[in-house]
């Protein structure tokens, strides 16, 4: 296990589900339930990755987690990177938010709410950001096909 | 920042009454519910004013909506509405191969076309653990830094225009053009570019090509010099820019602002220097930094990046090294045109290329570069095939605006025009 790995299971017993390190890049697997505790435990020293780039989500319908919702973090004093990852559920996409840790999750986990329908726990205001709020269904899902969606004209609205 | 208005409503006084008055808290309630009511008819009486700020607006850099509280002419509130410009560019990602997701995403940000294609080939090349050869990583280098020019040259025509600077659009306008000459010659197109391959970039420097780069970068110092005559010491400018748009620089961490706009509170954070890639780090050059985060900062930055992007051109063209200028990889790189009439394998590849695209080894991938608005950085997931399985850009445009509506609140509404303009967010970027 990394040194990373070890410090966050240190903390937080049973957090650290898996950790892959492939093409120079760690990424760690963390148990969703714990997914705030570990982000607020990164974000603070001695970790310190006090900025997170973005969170973005891969669907894969095969998986039993399906949504797999990555954590770009970076730190500005070592410049290292890390990806945190978390399986949300195939039936019942649901993670903990992390905008209480990091404020600019916010737009990022509505664009994960609504490009794949995963649901962020205590999120402060969980809407769809890019497509209009009375969309049916999220676009990137691997089912939702291209092309063929309804047109809509003005005067049906 | 505005002070809010002063001075006493005067239902105020009387709720300050009916509560020492009353007997209960319901019946306190119902009187301030009644002053209420009857300040709601007296002359002079405030309440905020929601207006809608654009979609369509000439100075909301493209379509941001803006639901705006106003409390005469001091923002109390504002809500930006995104997403008019989505045209769900990683959702047709997945559906083309590796190298046709080139042209889609240099139409993300479109003032940066060189910076999304560099992201994104980055990324790939990663995944299939290719090297680049060191005159394709120069060629890279050259263009992204003349990309970062014409970008931050739109930004400082279209910020000018919408504080009625009209002379410094056509200034900077026409130097864009030389930039965007450049941009053609090289790669065959004025915007929108892919002239980064995966492995290298699609052709060495055309015949005359490095003459007409060296008149740019000769000239280009004195330019700047003319825009800087123009507004740095400018009273209508300072008036408008000092002081407006500031926010701690912790704040801006946490809500992940990066690029000039961290920068100009002080935060060294820079890729190029951080987290070298494309051989930025034989490069000798400053990193602008600011001191108070408000919008003359970032406008001062952004003139001193221009000048240390020419420092960085001239020395990668001064430097560059021989070679080719795309890996010899027949996998994943086209073959050179030459070949294709004289040999068949080369034809069979370019075949295989075109048609199925080459297959990425099953990973993941996220690489950033410093684009001119800050970190742009590419995720991408491999299933082994030839197609992305998913693609994914952070965008800085899209991360920084969440920046502005804490910026925004308390603020007159006409600093809000500086702050979107001093943010330099592309809509093409964040609604991608």
């Amino acid at each position: 296990m990394s040194e990373i790995g070890a410090l966050i299971e240190a903390a937080l017993p049973g957090a650290v589900v898996d950790e892959i390190e492939h093409r120079g890049e760690l990424t760690i697997e963390i148990e969703p339930g714990k997914l705030r505790e570990v982000a607020a435990y990164v974000k603070a020293p001695p970790l310190a990755f006090a900025l997170l780039s973005g969170v973005t989500c891969a669907d894969f319908p095969d998986e039993p987690g399906r949504f797999r919702v990555a954590y770009h973090v970076f730190s500005l004093e070592t410049a290292g990177r890390l990806r945190l990852r978390a399986w949300a559920g195939a039936l019942d996409p649901e993670l903990p938010s992390v905008a209480s840790v990091w404020a600019t999750a916010n737009w990022h986990e509505r664009e994960v709410f609504d490009m794949f329908g995963v649901r962020f726990t205590d999120h402060p205001d969980l809407t769809r950001i890019l497509m209009p709020l009375d969309w049916d269904g999220h676009p990137l899902r691997r089912d939702y096909p291209l092309g063929g969606e309804e047109v809509i004209f003005s005067d049906e609205v | 920042m505005a002070e809010p208005r002063t001075g006493t409503p005067p239902a105020e006084t009387e709720r300050v009454i009916a509560e020492a008055e009353a007997f209960t808290p319901a019946e306190a309630l119902a009187r301030v519910r009644e002053a209420e009511v009857r300040d709601a008819d007296r002359p002079g009486h405030r309440e905020a004013m929601t207006i809608n700020l654009g979609p369509q607006h000439p100075s909301t850099h493209g379509v941001l909506r803006l639901i705006t509280q106003l409390d005469g002419e001091i923002v109390r509130e504002i809500h930006p509405v995104i997403g008019y410009l989505h045209t769900g560019i990683e959702k047709q990602c997945e559906n083309k191969t590796f190298w046709q997701a080139i042209t889609l995403v240099t139409r993300m940000d479109y003032l940066s076309p060189f910076f999304n294609i560099h992201a994104y080939t980055l990324a790939v090349e990663k995944l299939l653990d290719l090297e680049v050869p060191p005159r394709a990583q120069y060629l890279r280098v050259i263009m992204s830094e003349l990309n970062r020019i014409s970008s931050h040259l739109v930004w400082l025509g279209t910020s000018g225009l919408e504080l009625g600077a009209i002379t410094i659009f056509f200034y900077s306008y026409r130097e864009r053009e030389k930039a965007l000459d450049l941009f053609e010659m090289i790669a065959g197109e004025r915007m929108n570019s892919r002239y980064f391959q995966v492995g290298g970039c699609s052709d060495d420097m055309p015949p005359g090509f490095e003459t007409r780069l060296r008149a740019f970068l000769d000239e280009m110092p004195a330019r700047i010099d003319e825009y800087e005559d123009l507004l740095s010491k400018n009273p209508i400018w300072l008036e408008r820019t000092k002081g407006v748009g500031v926010l701690p620089a912790e704040q801006l961490i946490d809500l992940g602002v990066t690029g000039p706009a961290l920068r100009a509170a002080g935060v060294d954070l820079d890729l190029r220097k951080r987290t070298p890639y494309s051989s930025y780090e034989h490069f000798d050059f400053q990193v602008p930094l600011g001191t108070s985060g408000d919008a003359y900062d970032r406008y001062l930055l952004r003139m001193r990046e221009m000048r240390e992007s020419v420092k960085i051109v001239e020395q990668a063209l001064d430097g560059l090294p021989e070679g080719p200028h795309i890996a010899d990889d027949r996998k994943v790189v086209l073959p050179p045109r030459s070949e294709l009439a004289t040999s068949m394998e080369s034809l069979i590849h370019h075949f295989k290329l075109v048609t199925e695209g080459f297959a990425v080894p099953e990973g993941e991938a996220y690489v950033s570069v410093e684009s001119p608005r800050g970190e742009l950085g590419c995720y991408v997931v491999s299933d082994g095939g030839p197609k992305p399985y998913r693609c994914h850009m952070r965008d800085p445009s899209f991360v920084n605006l969440q920046a502005l509506r804490p910026m925004a609140k308390g603020a007159y509404l006409a600093d809000l025009i500086v702050m979107i303009g001093s943010l330099d967010g592309v809509m093409g970027g964040v609604d991608r």
